[in-house]
């Protein structure tokens, strides 16, 4: 009794501790009609010592934000079996459920914590698949609730989870007038927020190398400029470049060897290319309209960039090889800033329609637009690595957020930050 | 006396004419050379507030030169260092030419002095394609001073984009503070 007082006691602080930290909160804002109903149930633990997290409570907002399940709510459950053994469909069938997640955990005592987990259907009065168990320390609690909805995801939809990623994002802190900017990573959920570089001078265009290890970014410098490559887990940082005029949009190329990057030293803002190991630089774009914006087609032969020299800014494709260029959109005053899902089927902007900024949709197969997002000043749209959701910055009452909506435009969600203006997410590719 | 005025009125009327011929279709056939491969940017520079010039009142700092600097700034006291553009546009404006004529002069008089052109964006429209306008328009003002003379190795051109705004509203009014080049004396 008085143990469980200690607890709720902690937990509040845990609570209270939160807004502190200036993590990201989970909000639906719409939702699609046809979702997949699963119940996820607290997780069985008879142990007396504390567990840091609610992994349940993790695996449930996790899924719940993926646009394809729909979670029953704890407080409607008839029971809380935490195996296969004491589950009794019935119950599971009048609340709807098509699925139910039930697990347990137990302390090792060596310092690690088993988690077993098994997925039931409702229907066929079956398990998906075996019990599995890990053996976590509390550290990694979160870390394991994050894999458990990456395989419930893969096991139900067929395509990879995308839980266990990480989201990169630039804060700007403090006063508006000399705001502290700050580049950061956190879970995709926009838990564990980490300070990767912290400057009195802007900070933008954070970008992934493909294996996650490395990123890339333009931060200012004496006033100037430069694209810096840093190393993520041991922080080591190198200054890329520092040429006269320009030097941002830095993007990783699929096999890790280059950049892309924009540069204006030789006059305006070219695409170039830069060999990481060599440092050779090679030109890509020659026009004297504005080029920016690079981003690699998944295969590494196209780059999509961004160009004025149609009059508008439209997004065009660069023959890696060949160096010609075609334009890829037509639809919109505008489009800018492309990114594209990992299969190449479709391609992100930023679309401008009397005035208003969006992010739109082109399915690159048959040309078709359609425009995802409503809100204001949409902008820095980033794919999640299985191609499924696209995370985005907007304004809500004068504030950058961070927003995120379903690649099919139903489901959307934000991550409201405490502290400072949130903008240009990037979203991690899987980490092997 | 009448004639060098006239010729003075010659050379800017032809810039403006110039300029706004260039912006149009952008027949982008600029002589100031700005070749200068790499990394020298900001050895001479003693300084480093970071508020500086971010709250629009900023008149121009002068840093190194002593005495003679101080006569020089003399005769820019009083003259605007902050240029306003419509939107996505980088053509100067009429109002403008006055204040950059002054700079030119300046300049040509004392060819140690060193600028750097600041250029801004307002927050519409994409960060790294802000980051491109903010140096159009700086690249503008450097054109009209190149034109009336000043060498362009005198003029450094930088680009914010829109990272750094001096008005935070969401409107017209602060979109309009918000498009601007800066001229920083080094």
């Amino acid at each position: 009794m008085k143990k469980n007082i200690l607890f709720a006691l902690f937990v509040a602080c845990m609570t209270i501790a939160l807004p502190a930290r200036a993590q990201l909160v989970i909000e639906i804002t719409s939702g699609a009609d046809q979702l997949l109903p699963i119940a996820v149930v607290p997780f069985g633990y008879s142990g007396t010592s504390p567990l840091p997290e609610d992994v349940a409570g993790i695996v449930e907002s996790d899924l719940q934000r993926s646009g394809v399940f729909e979670s029953i709510p704890r407080e409607n459950m008839l029971s809380l079996p935490n195996s296969s053994q004491n589950v009794f469909y019935r119950d599971w069938r009048l609340l709807q459920a098509d699925y139910v997640l039930v697990g347990g955990i137990e302390n090792n005592g060596n310092g690690t914590f088993r988690i077993s987990y098994e997925l039931l259907n409702v229907l066929t009065q079956s398990r998906v698949g075996k019990r599995e168990a890990l053996d976590v320390k509390p550290s990694n609690f979160r870390d394991a609730a994050h894999f458990i909805s990456d395989k419930i995801y893969e096991q139900l939809t067929g395509i990879r989870g995308a839980f266990s990623t990480r989201i990169l994002y630039v804060t700007a802190e403090g006063d508006r007038a000399a705001p502290t900017y700050k580049l950061q990573v956190a879970d995709a959920d926009g838990h564990r927020p980490q300070v990767i570089v912290s400057s009195k001078e802007p900070i933008l265009s954070p970008s992934w190398s493909r294996d996650g290890r490395n990123i890339a970014y333009v931060m200012f410098r004496n006033r100037r400029p430069s694209i810096f490559i840093q190393e993520l887990a041991t922080g080591k940082q190198q200054q890329l470049t520092q040429f006269r005029g320009l030097n941002g949009a830095p993007a990783w190329s699929p096999d890790g060897k280059k950049l892309a990057l924009v540069l204006s030293k030789d006059n305006n803002p070219e695409i170039y290319t830069l060999d990481i190991a060599t440092r050779r630089l090679e030109r890509m774009t020659n026009h004297y309209s504005i080029d920016t914006e690079p981003t690699w087609e998944p295969d590494g032969q196209g780059i999509i960039f961004t160009s004025d020299r149609g009059g508008n800014p439209q997004i065009y494709r660069l023959d890696v090889r060949t160096k010609n260029v075609e334009r890829v959109t037509f639809e919109g005053n505008s489009n800018t800033r492309a990114r594209m899902t990992p299969d190449g089927r479709y391609l992100v902007t930023v679309q401008k329609n009397d005035g208003n900024y969006h992010v739109a949709l082109q399915d690159m197969n048959t040309g078709r637009v359609q425009i995802l997002t409503e809100t204001y000043l949409d902008e820095s749209p980033s794919i999640a690595p299985n191609g499924s959701m696209v995370m985005y910055a907007t304004s809500d009452r004068g504030k950058g957020i961070l927003s995120v909506v379903s690649v099919d435009g139903l489901v959307k969600y934000r991550l409201p930050s405490a502290q400072g203006d949130v903008r240009e997410p990037a979203w991690s590719p899987y980490f092997k | 006396m009448s004639v060098t005025k006239l010729g003075k009125f010659a050379v800017i009327g032809l810039s403006a004419a110039w300029l706004a011929g260039c912006s149009t279709t952008a027949s982008d056939s600029d002589t100031s050379s700005m070749a200068s491969e790499g990394s020298e940017a900001g050895t001479n520079t003693s300084d480093s507030t970071y508020a500086a010039g971010e709250d629009g009142s900023l008149s121009s700092v002068i840093m190194d030169d002593q005495a003679a600097a101080q006569q020089n700034a003399d005769l820019l006291a009083g003259v605007a260092t902050v240029f306003y553009f419509d939107f996505d546009k980088s053509i100067v404006r009429p109002e403008a030419r006055e204040a950059l004529a002054k700079h030119a002069q300046f300049l040509m008089d004392n060819p140690d002095a060193r600028i750097v052109l600041e250029g801004h964006a307002d927050e519409r429209g994409t960060r790294e394609y802000n980051m491109a306008l903010g140096e159009r328009r700086a690249k503008a003002i450097m054109r009209y001073l190149t034109i009336q003379g000043v060498p362009a190795a005198q003029i450094e051109t930088v680009s914010f984009g829109e990272e750094v705004p001096v008005a935070f509203g969401h409107d017209a009014s602060s979109w309009q503070l918000n498009r601007r080049v800066e001229v920083r004396y080094e």
